[in-house]
């Protein structure tokens, strides 16, 4: 059934009651990954290479197990050395086999922060010393960070069983690059041949950390008879126990993970890194063992998104039509292959209709933490470049960067390159909200500059279950299998209120544990809202059915004649009698003489999400003398379908435009000569503080998904694939020279103001 | 597994003694914002710690004939709450209002700024152009030095053993005086100096400057005085003229390295642009 209609008629939906999951976390109350213990347990820590490559000769451990107080040691020897597997568990495509080498090296270590060991113990003291007792003798290798050194022939090479895929003939000798991708439309060569300017620049990201707030941690406990629970802060409680059970050669039904509250995923909560070792040292042990990490740790070993470098060429006709475009994408995918390239080359040019699209696209594996999932991940890389080059041609046309954009813009109809048509979408609606907006005509001061970009996001759909229970006294349960990042309890719990006719208030939203549930895929690519949403809309209406059916027991009529009114069983005409409507209390209390409890859980496996579509405004100043940037002013326009909670969802849109500030202006891993990371911490590795930055404006369009009950696309991702080219492109209004690599830091830009070049 | 005790002497003879005494590493802890943090990644590993917070006087400020005195434990929070230090040395207290976050601002101390030995540390440059003294207490009694005096390299100062800092004494402001600080970072907050400067100055009637101290941070493994910017400004007004050469003064004595918060370049131009925006502000407080 769709509720999309008229807005007006929403009760719910579209409101903004308080967060069902916020008294907690503001009085401390929740329990996130590091807070939950368990009686008995044994401290984890793990030993970590202090070299960026490096054979492992030897491990010796026996003077750590030695130790007083230590109850457990383990090298990757402990746990089945599995074979090579493709794995679709988590964000995007993995290989299990390197997942377990991830988790513990084998034979080499790939990255500074590599595990190669791991401790249990009766006291953190205790576990630090034993760390201290672990013998390794490595044979150090040479190493390899940047992305084209790692390409280039004569690289240090990490893996000699790894050839480039995606080359024919296939290649013979081993190589960095793990796969060549290419996609394309038309013809390129025709196209730039038709193109009256041109435009093209070379572009370098930095790598950064998703830098949620909460480090990975976990308990983890197993039986004598092999049953396992795992208690851990995850953006999928099911991907936990798919990956220890993989990576354990443990059945599934073995394996039971109760989800913690979640301090911040953005994605980097996709994988483990954490779990197998507590298992494996429970196991070792016979007791239940705590792992977390610190902050170093997240920094060192934790997978941030892949730094780049890319380069676009586009080619457009006096008019300002845009009739090619070519990118060259070179991403880092960590100590393992599996960079978001793909996406990458996906969502570059998919805000334009555009004839001649050529993308090659380079998956490299460095010397560097494995890269892991980010918001929206790898299309802020390559609109970096991609939104830079559209300003460009617009600034050689004279053509006002709004316009050049409604020009080319895809709208439904549009073939992507990547050979979906799309459905109806929100980019021009979004682009003319952009141009109406006061911020797009404000005036502009002495060193300021105003820049606008665009961005695209599939969002997604996929495997989710939910189940709703009508209480014994008429209050309902929603549980979804979806641990909630973004504000999917809050969602849940309004949809079905909506659906149900009640006060939210009347709704307790909670997450089932993966014996609980059905099975749910991770949270992320914007999902939740969209597939867990369909299927806790679909569990309503299953229970609605029921209760109609209970009313039509106690009224001793057909269920045809009744109907669902308000919160209340009505009769469906004149002719089906004369009752007083039955409100959800009065059926639940007679729940027990019509049938027994009433609930329903539905399990659904959604297509069919709406692509978002997203475009910022961004006004800076620059110091010309310190070339520092200040953020002005910020506005983020985005389709969002229809916004259920509207807080939750501005507040989506912020924190991917605050991200996106940072990854702008001041983060960035830093390494050594040493191939070993020189900022792992929160001082020296600059997420944007509240004082950097002004109130970011977010401007909600809702061009219904009509393939959601309620209209819904997602949103979490679209709001970081601008922000960078937003502010590369003010930046640029602003100091009158292109800054070509990221982030655009102080020294950088005082650089280019002295030297003219960026 | 090494012992660590921890005590809290009353007195500053059983400070200086129990510090003198100790075997091992004993380190003096007023905010700990500097020392805690530093044991928790394993840098220092103390046998000692000595917390001087209960000692009388070590919290406080004290104006005495226009003189400022200022226990070593004071917070910046205190400073920044003291109506007649912040009108009299307004450079001092926004140097030290600027270390750390809110929450450490109610903990970290003057003297802990100072002799965690930072080359990136907020409040010297500030304290030693305004000519502030460290009162130190050790076994041989009493001695008075210079701030400048204090540290002698990165984690290092000049302080002896069972030796530590009691107080900082700010002398009497002189009439059309005034200083300032002003440090860049990357942030706005939250952060550590990539460039640090400190100037105070006295102007005569005429607006001339006739007495001038200026100081550096975060470009030399010390702070520095940089006694040719004090000179390029004494006898002047502040004209471009005179700013061009306070600039140049300042960047042809910096010595910083490169390192993840700036390069040789950018800190050495950086000190210039920041010495011509503090002594602006030095100048517009003297009366200008």
């Amino acid at each position: 059934m769709t509720y999309i209609g008229n807005k007006s008629d929403l009760r719910v939906v579209g409101t903004r009651p308080d967060r069902p999951d916020g008294v907690d976390k503001v009085t401390g109350r929740a329990i996130y990954g590091a807070d939950f213990r368990l009686a008995g347990q044994l401290v984890g820590r793990i030993l970590r290479s202090p070299h960026a490559h490096a054979k492992i000769i030897k491990i010796d451990t026996s003077k750590a197990r030695a130790l007083p107080g230590v109850k457990a040691v383990m090298t990757a020897q402990d746990m089945p050395n599995i074979t090579s597997e493709e794995s679709f568990v988590g964000e995007g495509p993995t290989n299990f086999r390197d997942q377990s080498l991830n988790v513990m090296a084998r034979d080499k270590v790939l990255y500074e922060g590599h595990a190669v060991a791991a401790v249990a113990a009766m006291s953190p003291s205790i576990a630090e010393a034993a760390l201290a007792l672990i013998e390794v003798t490595y044979e150090v290798l040479p190493h390899v960070i940047d992305v084209e050194e790692a390409m280039a022939p004569g690289a240090p090479i990490l893996d000699e069983t790894l050839f480039t895929a995606g080359v024919d003939p296939k290649p013979t000798t081993p190589s960095n690059i793990a796969k060549k991708i290419i996609l394309k439309s038309g013809d390129i060569d025709a196209g730039f041949a038709k193109a009256d300017i041109i435009a093209e620049g070379r572009y370098v990201t930095a790598a950064v950390h998703q830098a949620y707030i909460e480090p990975h941690a976990c308990v983890a406990t197993i039986g004598a008879d092999g049953q396992a629970t795992v208690y851990a802060s995850s953006q999928g409680h099911f991907m936990i126990r798919a990956f220890c059970a993989k990576l354990l050669g443990m059945e599934i039904s073995n394996i039971r993970v109760i989800p913690l509250e979640i301090g911040g995923g953005f994605g980097g909560k996709t994988i483990v890194y954490l779990e197998p070792v507590a298992l494996t040292l429970s196991k070792m042990a016979g007791k239940p063992v705590k792992l977390v990490m610190t902050r170093e740790e997240v920094f060192r070993a934790s997978g941030p998104t892949s730094g780049a470098v890319v380069e676009v060429k586009m080619g457009a006709m006096k008019d300002g039509t845009i009739v090619a475009a070519q990118a060259v994408l070179k991403y880092q995918a960590g100590a393992f292959p599996g960079s978001p390239v793909q996406p990458g080359l996906m969502c570059a040019f998919a805000m334009y209709d555009i004839p001649n699209v050529h993308l090659t696209g380079y998956d490299v594996i460095s010397n560097r933490a494995k890269v892991a999932a980010y918001r929206a991940p790898g299309a802020p890389i390559s609109s970096y470049a991609a939104e830079q080059v559209v300003d460009d041609l617009a600034r050689q046309l004279g053509m006002d960067a709004i316009t050049i954009r409604e020009k080319n813009a895809a709208k439904a109809g549009t073939k992507t390159v990547y050979g979906v048509t799309f459905p109806e979408i929100g980019y021009e609606a979004v682009l003319a909200a952009a141009k109406s907006h006061a911020h797009w005509k404000a005036p502009l001061g002495k060193n300021q500059g105003r820049g606008i970009a665009t961005g695209f996001w599939f969002n997604i759909g996929g495997e989710s279950s939910a189940s709703v229970f009508v209480n014994e006294d008429g209050s309902v349960s929603v549980v979804s299998g979806s641990p909630d990042i973004g504000g999917s309890r809050a969602s849940m719990a309004m949809m079905a209120a909506e659906v149900l006719g009640i006060p939210v208030a009347n709704v307790r939203p909670i997450i089932g544990d993966t014996a609980s549930i059905g099975f749910t895929n991770v949270t992320g690519g914007s999902r939740v809202t969209y597939a867990t949403g369909m299927a806790t809309v679909q569990a309503t209406e299953k229970v609605i059915e029921q209760l109609k059916q209970r009313a039509a027991m106690i009224w001793d009529i057909s269920p045809d004649a009744v109907d669902w009114k308000d919160g209340q069983a009505v009769p469906a005409g004149a002719n089906a009698g004369g009752f007083d409507p039955l409100s959800l209390a009065a059926i639940a209390a007679k729940a027990g003489k019509t049938g027994g409890p009433i609930g329903s859980e539905v399990s659904v496996n959604a297509q069919g999400a709406g692509p978002g579509f997203g475009a910022h405004i961004c006004d800076v100043e620059v110091d010309r003398e310190t070339g520092q940037t200040t953020i002005l002013r910020y506005t983020a326009i985005q389709d969002v379908g229809r916004a259920i909670h509207p807080s939750y969802v501005e507040g989506q849109i912020q924190g991917g435009a605050v991200q996106g500030i940072g990854w702008a202006l001041n983060e960035e891993y830093i390494y050594d000569a040493k191939g070993k990371m020189d900022n792992a911490g929160f001082l020296d590795y600059r997420v944007p503080v509240a004082s950097d930055l002004p109130m970011i404006e977010a401007v909600l369009v809702e061009v219904p998904n009509t393939r959601h009950p309620f209209g819904v696309r997602g949103v979490g991702e679209v709001p970081i694939v601008p922000p960078m080219a937003a502010i590369g492109n003010a930046v640029r209004d602003a100091i009158g020279i292109r800054m070509h690599s990221l982030p655009m830091s102080p020294p950088k830009v005082r650089k280019a103001l002295d030297s003219g070049q960026g | 597994m090494s012992g660590l005790s921890y005590t809290a002497p009353s007195t500053i003879s059983e400070a200086v003694a129990l510090l003198a005494n100790e075997a091992g590493l004993a380190k003096v802890m007023s905010g700990g914002t500097d020392l805690l943090v530093q044991m928790k990644i394993g840098r220092l590993k103390p046998s000692l710690i000595v917390d001087t917070k209960k000692i009388p006087g070590m919290i406080g400020i004290r104006e005495i004939g226009g003189c400022f005195v200022i226990g070593a434990a004071t917070s910046g929070a205190l400073m920044g709450e003291h109506a007649g230090l912040v009108a009299a040395w307004p450079g001092v207290v926004e140097a030290t209002n600027l270390i750390g976050s809110t929450q450490v601002q109610g903990r970290a101390s003057l003297a802990g700024n100072l002799c965690n030995a930072s080359p990136g540390a907020d409040s010297p440059p500030a304290m030693i152009a305004a000519g502030a003294i460290a009162v130190i207490a050790g076994p041989n009694g009493t001695r008075e030095v210079p701030v400048e005096a204090i540290v002698t390299a990165p984690g290092r100062t000049s302080l002896g053993k069972g030796e530590f800092i009691t107080e900082f004494r700010l002398p009497k402001k002189a009439a059309r005086s005034g200083d300032a600080y002003l440090r860049f970072i990357p942030r706005t907050e939250m952060d550590i100096a990539v460039v640090g400067c400190g100037i105070a100055v006295t102007l005569d009637a005429a607006g001339v400057c006739v007495a001038a101290k200026v100081s550096l941070g975060a470009v030399a493994p010390t702070q520095l005085v940089v006694a040719g910017a004090a000179a390029a400004l004494i006898g002047n007004k502040l004209t471009d003229a005179v700013l061009a050469k306070l600039d140049a003064e300042c960047q042809a004595v910096c010595k910083p390295i490169n390192d993840k918060r700036g390069t040789i370049e950018y800190r050495t131009k950086v000190a210039g642009v920041l010495a011509r925006r503090v002594a602006a502000i030095a100048f517009q407080r003297a009366g200008a």
